[in-house]
């Protein structure tokens, strides 16, 4: 176990300040001082978040009901049963479909708003962003931190068919097919309306989180891709782009995550899996087979499955920007 | 695009200094991003304002026109919200779980990271990875062995049961942030202290803990917003309603009012909660916007 080995490769400031020790000596003070700092926390951490994990790998490959004492080894029977469930494919889908668009949307529309605000100011002297560019993130933050589920509960409110924000103002403007028009109640406009909700309340997020990899780009970069005559859109897409890519992929990451995930914004916007289960994600699945149908084993076995396709997908992004050349430009 | 080996400097595009002057299509350019970002302001702030305004009419009111100004503040919404739909009591039980939850895994955090970051021994590293592996997985697989762990303590539908799993759930993040903050402080403070004669426990606490203070009031505000906005944990794990926190409460008050129908009472009650975060927002924007920003910077 080496102190110099850097835990957090891409933070440099971050790398051990403190000299390899003179091996100090175990007095009491020192024991009990680390007996304590580590041996709470970790017991905690060991008993309520690490053994329930390692259970649920283990109850995925039984016929547990929860109320037996004991239960049968079943080996893959589990995952032979919900991997020719189509409720359970269908949710599945759902969630790919999410883990595809919501990231994508997101970031294009963080990415252009963080790019207006830094550097799409003047052409000519330094390069500048808009004015009163504090205030659009601010006001574009702000969703971050309002309770998901909240979130989810004043736009099924504002979706509502016939009392509804959104309908109120299309009618209003003239467009009268929208009276009543059930947005989430229809098959064909259900996820789309609920994915809005989402790239709603994270667009301010990513936006902060892209100015700031932005602001560390040297502006020698801009000017001199301006003296080549690269306009707005080459330079945000030719010298913008590349230079945040580590951040793109974080971004991804989280979000891939959080669709994988979805579980919050479903159940307040469509807790019954929305019209022809067209918005129905795997956690709801999960969780109504564990505590309505109380089939804990099978549910254990749609948790592993969820876990594998959420480290598949972190995989994948990681492989998406190796492969378009990510550790030759940073 | 050139190929620039300039060298970079400390000096970001957005710190320099104006001169220069617009050309018409900088001007013209300037006034579209500024008209699609005030298009996205007013989508973010309308709902929430339209969402203000609506908790302020009756229900017959609401049916009647989205856009009807409400003839007077009908506060009955909010404390018809506040007691009969009991809103009220989860707010209480929220306060309680999230600030002992808050409380606990902030020391927790602190100590744990401070042993992590700053001794080496063995299996140190492991346990570092360990945390963060907890970070990586999603709790939905924990959720049904927790359901019993909880059951066999005796802790399933309490409150105490619900700090707990909060704590535990809160710690891998609050350790792997305060682990730098604690990496980043110059280890001759702490030689120092030792040498004037101060135990670990001293150093910690008079002198380590207060050094690290601006990490660690960055970690408690992101633990409050992601403890106050927690839903899955509750909704799995505390289903006596008399042990509702908001995020649940909220949830089964929407889907019941679909009956039910007061419209009023779930637009106060929506405004209830939102008024917390609200407030913290106001008074930490500038630090969370920071924090983000530190995470990037390199």
């Amino acid at each position: 176990m080496t102190a110099t080995l850097n835990v957090t490769p891409d933070r440099g400031e971050f790398a051990p300040a403190r000299r390899r020790g003179v091996r100090k000596k175990l007095t009491f003070d020192r024991v009990s001082f680390m007996l304590v700092f580590l041996g709470l926390p970790l017991a905690i951490y060991l008993v309520f978040v690490v053994s329930p994990f390692i259970q649920a790998c283990y109850y995925a490959l039984t016929d547990w009901s929860g109320f037996t004492p004991t239960q049968n080894f079943v080996g893959l029977a589990n995952f032979k049963r919900i991997f020719t469930d189509d409720i359970f494919l269908t949710a599945m889908g759902n969630n790919i479909l999410l883990a595809v668009v919501l990231p994508l949307v997101t970031i294009v529309i963080a990415f252009i708003f963080a790019s207006f605000v830094t550097v799409s100011g003047s052409s000519r002297g330094q390069t500048r962003g808009l004015k009163a560019s504090g205030f659009y993130r601010t006001v574009s933050f702000f969703p971050y931190v309002i309770p998901a589920i909240v979130i989810g509960i004043m736009w099924s409110l504002i979706y509502d068919p016939s009392n509804g924000l959104l309908n109120g103002i299309l009618t209003a403007i003239g467009l009268d097919q929208f009276q009543d028009f059930p947005w989430l109640g229809d098959e064909r406009t259900a996820m789309a309306a609920t994915i809005f909700v989402i790239v709603w309340s994270m667009v301010g997020f990513y936006m902060v989180l892209f100015v700031a990899a932005i602001k560390g780009i040297p502006a020698e970069y801009y000017e001199a891709a301006r003296v080549d005559g690269a306009g707005r859109f080459r330079i945000a897409v030719s010298v913008t782009l590349p230079m945040v890519r580590d951040t793109v992929q974080t971004a991804w990451i989280y979000l891939g995550i959080l669709a994988l995930d979805a579980f919050v914004y479903m159940a307040a916007m469509n807790p019954g899996g929305g019209p022809n289960n067209s918005t129905l994600v795997m956690a709801q699945q999960l969780f109504t087979t564990a505590f309505t149908k109380g089939q804990f084993g099978v549910a254990c076995a749609m948790g592993v499955v969820l876990a594998a396709v959420t480290l598949a997908f972190a995989g994948l992004v990681f492989l998406v920007n190796r492969l378009l050349g990510g550790k030759a430009d940073s | 695009m050139t190929t620039s080996t300039i060298p970079s400097t400390e000096e970001s595009a957005a710190y320099l200094p104006r001169k220069a002057h617009d050309t018409p299509g900088d001007r013209a350019f300037g006034s579209v991003s500024h008209i699609i970002l005030i298009i996205w302001a007013a989508i973010v702030i309308l709902p929430m304002l339209w969402t203000l305004m609506t908790s302020f009419k009756t229900t017959s009111q609401i049916f009647a026109s989205p856009f009807s100004l409400p003839d007077g503040l009908h506060l009955e919404n909010y404390t018809g919200a506040w007691t009969t739909a009991g809103i009220g009591n989860y707010f209480v039980n929220t306060v309680i779980v999230v600030g002992a939850a808050l409380v606990i895994v902030m020391v927790l955090g602190a100590m744990c990271s401070y042993v992590l970051a700053r001794f080496q021994f063995f299996g140190s590293r492991a346990i570092y990875y360990l945390m963060l592996a907890g970070l990586t997985f999603p709790i939905f697989l924990a959720i049904v062995p927790l359901f019993f762990t909880l059951k066999n303590f005796g802790i399933l539908n309490t409150l105490p049961g619900l700090i707990i799993t909060y704590v535990a759930f809160a710690l891998p993040f609050t350790v792997f942030f305060l682990f730098s903050f604690f990496r980043a402080l110059p280890g001759e403070v702490a030689e120092a202290a030792a040498i004037d004669g101060a135990g670990e426990w001293q150093t910690f606490f008079r002198i380590m803990l207060p050094m690290a203070r601006t990490g660690f009031a960055t970690v408690a505000i992101f633990n409050f917003l992601g403890l106050w906005n927690q839903f899955l944990i509750p909704v799995a794990l505390n289903t006596n309603v008399d042990n509702y926190v908001l995020s649940q409460g909220m949830a089964a008050f929407a889907s019941q009012a679909g009956y039910a129908v007061d419209f009023g009472q779930l637009f106060a009650a929506v405004v209830i909660t939102v008024t917390p975060v609200l407030i913290i927002y106001i008074l930490f924007s500038r630090q969370l916007q920071g924090s983000v920003s530190q995470g990037t910077n390199k």
